[in-house]
């Protein structure tokens, strides 16, 4: 813990996410002696986004440990250290580079268990990164979280506060299955409360953000803070916005969600990856199988454009929601011009 | 012995890369480019001397760290700087950016944001040509960190039962970001590697532009006969951090020092200057000339415009 942080770790302490992620690593690794670090340049660099600074200097390089750029043999150096007793959290930078390691996530960590009749665990973490807004372009900038949504066998979380990233990792590295941990790079630097006792999330419980009772909005990750600004304008304009962020994907808390469509009878999901296959039009065929008759408008699904990312900043603005977009698809559900 | 006027053509090479890094350098910390931008500064010699001994039909492939390899291969700087400030005049019409310039009339495949990922998709450039019988080569560029992904072992392997036309150029800066090539290899001259796929490996001074010359157009030949692919592990040195925003605080002070003078602007004016085959006034005029046309390239694409938010929203209704 830095000086900084201690001198603030009253009641209303608050961190930067990438903080908060860097303590749940410290405090797993020091409560459970098998957790470890694997990453490309995770050890003496403290990570391209900080989140592993100091952890080896706490640790050690046998347990923080710098990788070659070697991703589907270090990923698969995760299952096969965490199937022999250990719990690995395995980095890799950028979502857009677990392409690279696709067969070890989907073929090996996620049908492990099943494969060996539930004999075989495979208690590991890959933390990675996703979402655009830097001009990072087309390899750097996606979201692809629907691929392990997809995936029987995987976990998918995405936390949007320091908060839910502190509690949702601790999770995730106690989980006995393969989790794939999901951050946005645009939330790295966001500050938020975060206790100083140590506190976990448990998986499939949705948050509600914000209460209200016109419209549900859920929204998760980098969405998540865009989801509040829009709400907050529209509370002006006399729309009272609910926004409910699922936080894991799988497991998903549909009853949260349910209970929230139930009372305010309009809904619009947002969500950053492009639209076709992907999460949001999943859960808007669960709310209108399981809630069809309290609605009062249809679903509205707002997403990403279908389109690669763009380098330039204007192209790349238009492919992701942005709050007015948001905003407008609230007042779409709501008949409001 | 080279020629004045060849070792002049080379200087100029060499010089318009360093030029255009070092202006890119500045716009960025003016604002004017965004996301990431790898410089080739200090590597200058590798794509220079390669691109040279190649014919303007054959190919190379290149990486993230881009810039150079388009400029050797013939880019225009106009079309490259705009597309770095991402305006419709680039390259790819602002679209790609700094990792992303491909320029095919120049026969350069492109760069790419995934380490390692042009070396299979140059080797499948390099079967195309055998397949064509076309006589032409491929140079595939890297660094040591994508030697080190499994795509590089599979692809040599490839390349190597097949006898492709491909030039494997292992631009051995000796670091991935920060971490020490010492640190991912038990072998950090990498040349070794060549030798379990029984393909023909060679060490060489990678800051030399004369020797990455020489060496190139002797792996050209027997790529041409039929003797391909050829490994060539250029040993070279980062003038900075990996990227712009990087001061590169874990540089050694030792080589820091080493390859500020064994680099190549340096290397090549020694070649000039022995014999008196060239001038200072000689360079003097070259540097100029390099100069005032960064500087028209810059006004160029300052002055274009951004690309048209209508005719991206058409394409994306398509896809
Ligand atoms: C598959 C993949 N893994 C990781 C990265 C992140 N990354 C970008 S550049 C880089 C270092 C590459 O090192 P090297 O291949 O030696 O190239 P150099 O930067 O030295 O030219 C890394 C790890 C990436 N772009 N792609
Ligand atoms: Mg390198």
């Amino acid at each position: 813990m830095t000086a900084e942080q201690e001198t603030s770790s009253c009641e209303e302490r608050v961190i930067m996410y990438r903080e908060a992620l860097n303590e749940a690593l410290r405090e797993e690794m020091e409560r459970d002696s098998t957790v470890f670090l694997m990453g490309e340049g995770i050890a003496q660099r403290g990570g391209s986004y900080k989140v592993t600074v100091g952890l080896l200097d706490a640790f050690g390089p046998r347990r923080v440990i710098d990788t070659p750029i070697s991703e589907a043999s270090f990923t698969s150096c995760g299952v096969g250290a965490a199937a022999t007793g250990m719990r690995p959290v395995v980095e890799i930078l950028f979502i857009d580079f677990t392409s690279l390691a696709i067969d070890q996530i989907v073929n090996q960590a996620a049908k492990y268990r099943f494969m060996t009749g539930g004999r075989g665990r495979v208690p590991m973490v890959l933390r990675t990164q996703g979402g655009s807004g830097n001009g990072l372009a087309a390899q750097h900038s996606q979201s692809l979280e629907a691929w392990y949504y997809h995936v029987p066998g995987l976990k998918v979380v995405m936390p949007a506060t320091a908060y839910d990233a502190k509690g949702l990792l601790k999770s995730a590295i106690r989980d006995d299955d393969p989790v794939i941990f999901i951050e946005h790079k645009l939330l790295y630097m966001s500050k938020g409360h975060v206790p100083a006792e140590g506190y976990t999330i448990p998986f499939g419980q949705a948050d509600v953000k914000r209460t209200g009772k016109d419209v549900t909005l859920v929204a998760w990750s980098g969405m998540v803070p865009r989801a509040l600004a829009a709400a907050e304008s529209l509370a002006a304009e006399g729309i009272d916005v609910e926004v409910v962020d699922p936080r894991t994907l799988v497991p998903l808390d549909k009853e949260t969600i349910l209970a929230s469509v139930r009372k305010t009878e309009h809904v619009v999901i947002v969500q950053e990856a492009v639209r076709r296959g992907g999460v949001a039009s999943d859960i808007c065929s669960i709310i209108q199988e399981e809630a069809f008759d309290y609605l009062n408008a249809p679903i509205r699904v707002l997403a990403g454009k279908n389109t690669p990312i763009p380098f330039n900043l204007n192209l790349e603005r238009l492919c992701v929601p942005q709050e007015q977009d948001i905003i407008q698809a609230v007042k779409q559900v709501r008949y409001v011009q | 012995m080279a020629s004045k006027e060849f070792l002049q053509d080379l200087y100029r090479t060499l010089y318009t890369i360093r030029v255009f890094e070092t202006r890119c350098i500045q716009l960025y910390r003016q604002g004017l480019i965004k996301g990431y931008f790898h410089p080739y500064l200090g590597e200058e010699a590798i794509a220079t001397g390669v691109c040279a001994a190649l014919g303007k039909d054959d190919l190379i492939i290149s990486t993230h760290r881009g810039h150079g390899h388009c400029i050797a291969k013939g880019a225009d700087l106009k079309r490259m700087v705009a597309e770095v400030l991402g305006r419709e005049t680039g390259y790819c019409h602002g679209r790609g950016g700094s990792m992303h310039i491909a320029d095919l009339d120049t026969g350069n495949l492109g760069a790419n944001g995934i380490v390692g990922g042009g070396i299979p998709i140059g080797v499948g450039a390099a079967l195309s040509i055998s397949l064509r019988e076309t006589g032409q080569v491929i140079a595939i560029f890297f660094s040591d960190g994508a030697s080190n992904n499994g795509v590089f072992a599979e692809s040599l392997n490839l390349a190597a039962i097949w006898n492709l036309p491909a030039i494997f150029v292992l631009e051995n800066n000796q670091y991935a970001v920060s971490t020490p090539i010492e640190e991912s290899s038990r072998d950090p001259d990498l040349f070794g590697r060549g030798k379990g796929y029984k393909v023909e490996s060679w060490p060489v001074d990678g800051n030399d532009v004369l020797v990455v010359h020489e060496r190139t157009v002797k792996a050209a030949a027997l790529c041409r006969a039929g003797k391909g692919p050829v490994l060539m592990c250029c040993k070279t040195y980062r003038q900075g951090g990996h990227h712009v925003n990087d001061p590169g605080l874990y540089m050694t002070k030792e080589r820091l020092e080493y390859y500020s003078t064994h680099e190549p602007l340096t290397l090549c004016k020694e070649h000039m200057y022995r014999g008196g085959l060239c001038s200072e006034a000689d360079i003097e005029r070259i540097e100029k000339d390099v100069e005032q046309r960064m500087e028209e390239a810059i006004e160029y694409a300052k002055s274009s415009p951004e690309p048209s938010v209508e005719a991206f929203l058409a394409e994306v209704e398509q896809n």
